[in-house]
């Protein structure tokens, strides 16, 4: 694997009996780029992502992520990584502090650590008032605020967003977006799926699945020039009404 | 190793967090034990009894007085005729009907014999034959006073042999059901509590997304599934300890051989029946099935287990069935050590059979979690 | 009434796509009806006893011999002191030890009585009662045949009728209880989990804001449990006619409507239990954990109500498994009508209307 690259993928399968919910898929992902991995509802992204984070087996083909390859060593990717997923998974039950001190400690950080780490989380994101809240009492936005911290917090050396943005404000979307350049900024490899095409904007390089496979694969301007249109949006209109 | 101790801190919050749980873990089986333990009985008393005396004479009245001094009988009613008495037992009202013939005293004095229509209500089949022994002894009691009334000296010398049968019961002088009972349905409790909680835990994560979350953590199998059971481990040795120490406040149960021995096996029975519920949770998808399934098991293995019912009574196939049924050895290592005093020789078997089975358990458990699908 | 066909529809899909939960509804009662009828029983046989033969003569060999004949008894052990006693209760295997006075031929002859003790472990007492009772017929058998030219006069003999169960099969008393207690059990349970499964996944708030009436949103939730049960109840009564002949002395027809009105008695129970629970999980532990022990215990389906401490029994009242127990038994095996059990299914169908009432105050509270 080369040096920049963070993940390697080549010809990535997943099928459930004769149906490839993913079908031979490739890329690269660079360190410290924001990869948008884009595509509608079903056309397999979310499939895709669990292979690269080690929780799904491939049937077919070859990838790496942190150097780590996921048919034989998903154990160690996972060390490295960082995940949210679409549910904002945290405990309903336990309080912000518990959740990110619970987080931190799977992840092996040292006690002195994580309560440094948890005290400039709190006050980075203005969670003083409900640090000692349950979480299941908490709106949305600050779920989905909470749930990326804690995925970032053992310091990964990149972060997979599976539709971090569902059922969120736009003033919220736009605030989570700030983080995720923050973060970027820090050197932090961000792997993010959505379906809001409009997001396709903010990253480095995007790539569009259709029915499996990936239809495109470059950077929001170049995409727009080949399509010859003004958004991402209407850049996917056009590769599905031409997959048609 | 500190992986292991935030599950346990995690889990332990969430459980005691669980308002509506607590009572539910804790409350409700102390009462249960508490207020059921007294409703098991195999004793027969209070029969509902009625009589229909076709004969009236100081005879036949002397023998229901009989009747009526007993303990065990409740005299109810007296019908005229067989008709009511056959409405009444079918309406449930009494379950035995003494029927003294017309010409019972005379037939007893002048042929020497008299017969005496008995009726049992024999739907619960055992109760019916200790209320038929019962009988047989009033009867045969007075018959020994008319023949001491009736029979001339010559006779009274003819004696014949007879065999006593003394009965001595031991361990339960009183035949106290209750001492029997006691620890069963404790044991029953525990192995309830434990298996439910331990069988919805996992798939409750897995409902709300939480699991997937913590299969992406470099968190190893075997440190998640300690971490998740050995909370549930402590709740269950902590039912069990309040369950003995009120057992023997309320009960007076007797405990006679070693605690300590008991605890260890415990501590062994609770590991498998986590680790039935963990197996039972990897295969489910949500809550309601893994309750069905796990009820399904435990509900045939407490009527299995020789709790309400004895093992040895069981056609040998069902006697092979039960080697595999944990609560059976259970409640025979608790009635063992706690009403007999027995040692560690004895209960051997019970706990290397069960040592063995929780390994395998477990093992099949933490084998078929997949962290990877 | 379309949407309400079309809600009633959706409820059966989620039951039936559920293959899992499907199969323990129909599975679970015919495996305990089978255990029931084929493997749990009151009775005793072959229990394993020691003897303690101080005497060793022709007498005691002779009864010997004659226990170790009988069904009831397996002579497993001859121990030679009373000090072996203990070691041997307490192994476990061995339930009595008969313990044969010195002496007890030449007792028997000359002084016309011996004593034989029953030692039994009575742990359990049951069985040590049986037990008890069964040597001492035996013993009175072997009297009766050394003492049979002995006339006795003033004899009274009972003639004793078993009726409604003349062979004192235990299937008898166990079958009606096991099905009350499944219906029980699989109705509660399913219900409260149906309801408030859709209360944690917030489905509940769309159907409320739906057209369909909250009282319409329930019975339909409750309709397909209404037909599993009674098809399971079907079943448990066929497998009980014609696998353990058990009679139905009365109406088929009313056996059917009994079993219906038991059966919406155990749904509004446990549509009652989904207003109290507000997760699954604590619905599934309250019909569980709750309904479980009392109905096995409290409703005369193994013990009898009426040995039990009166304030158990007027607590047995108010479950609904005892009344029905009491329907069913008078049904199958006495074979009554409806006029003798009228207050029975009085009291079911006031449970019934009782628990509806109460939750539908209780939904309404929480509306507002």
């Amino acid at each position: 694997m080369k040096a920049e690259n963070v993940i390697e993928v080549n010809g990535l399968t997943k099928a459930f009996g004769d149906f490839k919910a993913v079908n031979a898929i490739s890329f690269e992902v660079k360190k410290g780029e924001i990869f948008g991995f884009l595509g509608a509802n079903g056309a397999g992204k979310t499939t895709a992502i669990k292979m690269l984070i080690g929780i799904s087996r491939p049937t077919s083909g070859e990838a790496q992520v942190v150097g780590y390859d996921v048919f034989t060593h998903p154990e160690s990717i996972k060390k490295n990584i960082g995940y949210m997923s679409q549910r904002f998974a945290l405990y309903d039950d336990l309080t912000v502090n518990e959740n990110i001190t619970f987080f931190g400690g799977i992840y092996g950080l040292s006690r002195l650590k994580i309560r440094e780490k948890r005290k400039q989380l709190i006050e980075e994101l203005g969670l003083e008032d409900i640090a000692n809240k349950l979480v299941g009492s908490l709106p949305l936005g600050w779920k989905q605020k909470l749930s990326f911290s804690v995925s970032l917090f053992h310091d990964p050396k990149i972060v997979f967003l599976d539709e971090p943005t569902g059922g969120v404000d736009p003033i919220t979307r736009r605030q989570f977006w700030e983080m995720i350049y923050k973060a970027a900024d820090r050197g932090t490899t961000i792997f993010v799926t959505t379906h809001y095409m409009d997001e396709a904007e903010y990253c480095d390089r995007v790539s569009i699945m259709v029915d499996g496979r990936i239809e495109a694969l470059d950077t929001p301007k170049k995409l727009k020039q080949q399509f010859e249109v003004d958004s991402m949006n209407d850049v996917f209109l056009k590769l599905a009404r031409n997959i048609e | 190793m500190r992986t292991i101790g935030y599950i346990i801190q995690k889990e332990f919050k969430q459980i005691f967090r669980n308002k509506g749980m607590l009572p539910i873990i804790f409350i409700l089986p102390i009462i249960q034990l508490v207020v059921l333990s007294n409703a098991a009985t195999y004793e027969v008393n209070n029969i509902k009894f009625a009589y229909i005396d076709a004969d009236h004479t100081s005879t036949s009245r002397t023998l229901i007085e009989k009747f009526d001094a007993s303990s065990f009988f409740d005299v109810l009613a007296v019908y005229p005729s067989d008709k009511q008495a056959t409405s009444a037992m079918l309406s449930g009202e009494v379950d035995v009907v003494l029927e003294i013939p017309n010409h019972f005293e005379r037939n007893l004095l002048k042929e020497k014999s008299a017969t005496l229509g008995v009726r049992i209500n024999a739907i619960d089949g055992s109760a019916a034959g200790v209320k038929g022994g019962y009988i047989n002894e009033i009867v045969h009691g007075f018959n020994r006073e008319v023949r001491l009334k009736y029979m001339d000296a010559s006779q009274r010398d003819i004696k014949p042999a007879i065999i006593s049968g003394i009965p001595s019961f031991w361990y339960n002088t009183s035949l106290d059901y209750k001492t029997f009972m006691v620890p069963g349905i404790l044991v029953l409790l525990v192995t309830m509590i434990s298996l439910f909680l331990s069988g919805m835990n996992i798939v409750r994560e897995k409902e709300i997304g939480t699991l997937e979350q913590l299969n992406v953590t470099p968190i190893s199998k075997s440190q998640f599934i300690i971490g998740k059971l050995f909370p549930f481990w402590v709740i269950g040795l902590g039912l069990l300890t309040i369950g003995l120490i009120l057992a023997k406040i309320i009960f007076n149960t007797p405990m006679l051989g070693s605690m300590f021995l008991l605890y260890v096996y415990t501590s062994i029975y609770i590991l498998l029946i986590l680790g039935m519920g963990l197996f039972i949770s990897n295969y489910t998808d949500t809550q309601q099935q893994a309750m069905f399934i796990a009820w399904f098991f435990v509900v045939i293995f407490i009527l299995m287990s020789g709790l309400f019912t004895p093992i040895e009574s069981m056609p040998k196939w069902a006697q092979i069935f039960t080697e595999f049924n944990p609560i059976k050895y259970f409640v025979e290592v608790v009635r063992m050590l706690l009403l007999k005093g027995s040692g560690w020789a004895d209960i051997l078997p019970q706990l290397l059979k069960t040592f063995a089975y929780a390994v395998v358990m477990n093992a099949l458990a933490v084998w078929s979690y997949k962290k990877v699908n | 009434m379309k949407r309400f066909i079309g809600f009633i529809q959706k409820e059966f899909y989620h039951i039936f796509r559920d293959k899992r939960s499907l199969f323990i509804l129909f599975g679970m009662p015919i495996a305990q009806i089978m255990l029931f009828g084929f493997a749990i029983t009151n009775e005793i046989n072959n229990v394993d006893i020691a003897i303690l033969d101080h005497s060793k003569d022709a007498t005691t060999e002779e009864i010997i011999n004659k226990i170790s004949r009988s069904k009831y008894f397996s002579i497993k052990q001859m121990i030679t002191r009373e000090s072996e006693i203990e070691p041997t209760f307490q192994k476990g295997k061995i339930k009595a030890v008969l313990n044969f006075e010195k002496d007890f031929g030449k007792n028997l002859i000359v002084e016309e009585s011996a004593k034989i003790q029953i030692i039994t472990d009575a742990t359990d007492p049951n069985t040590a009662n049986a037990i008890t009772n069964y040597i001492n017929a035996i013993l009175q058998n072997y009297q009766q045949s050394i003492n049979k030219d002995i006339q006795l006069d003033y004899q009274i003999i009972p003639e004793t009728r078993m009726v409604y169960n003349a062979e004192l099969k235990s299937v008898f008393m166990f079958v009606p209880g096991v099905m009350t207690i499944i219906l029980m059990l699989v109705s509660a349970m399913m219900t409260s989990i149906s309801i408030t499964r859709e209360k944690e996944l917030g489905t509940m708030e769309i159907l409320l804001v739906s057209p369909l009436k909250p009282f319409q949103v329930i019975i339909g939730k409750v309709v397909p449990y209404i037909f599993l049960s009674i098809i399971n109840a079907a079943v448990i009564v066929l497998l009980s006619i014609f696998i353990f002949k058990m009679p139905v002395e009365g109406s088929l027809f009313l056996l059917g409507a009994e079993s219906v009105l038991f059966i919406i008695t155990s749904l509004a129970l446990g549509i009652l239990i989904s207003t109290i629970a507000n997760t699954q999980q604590s619905a599934m532990m309250i019909s569980l954990m709750g309904l479980m022990l009392p109905v096995i215990l409290l409703s005369g389906f193994i013990f009898p109500i009426s040995s039990m401490p009166v304030p158990l029994q007027i607590i047995s009242n108010i479950i609904p498994a005892k009344w029905f127990i009491v329907i069913i038994k008078g049904i199958m095996l006495k074979g009554v009508g409806l006029p003798y059990i009228w207050k029975e299914t009085l009291i079911l169908i006031g449970m019934t209307v009782f628990f509806i009432v109460l939750s539908i105050k209780k939904y309404k509270i929480r509306l507002e």
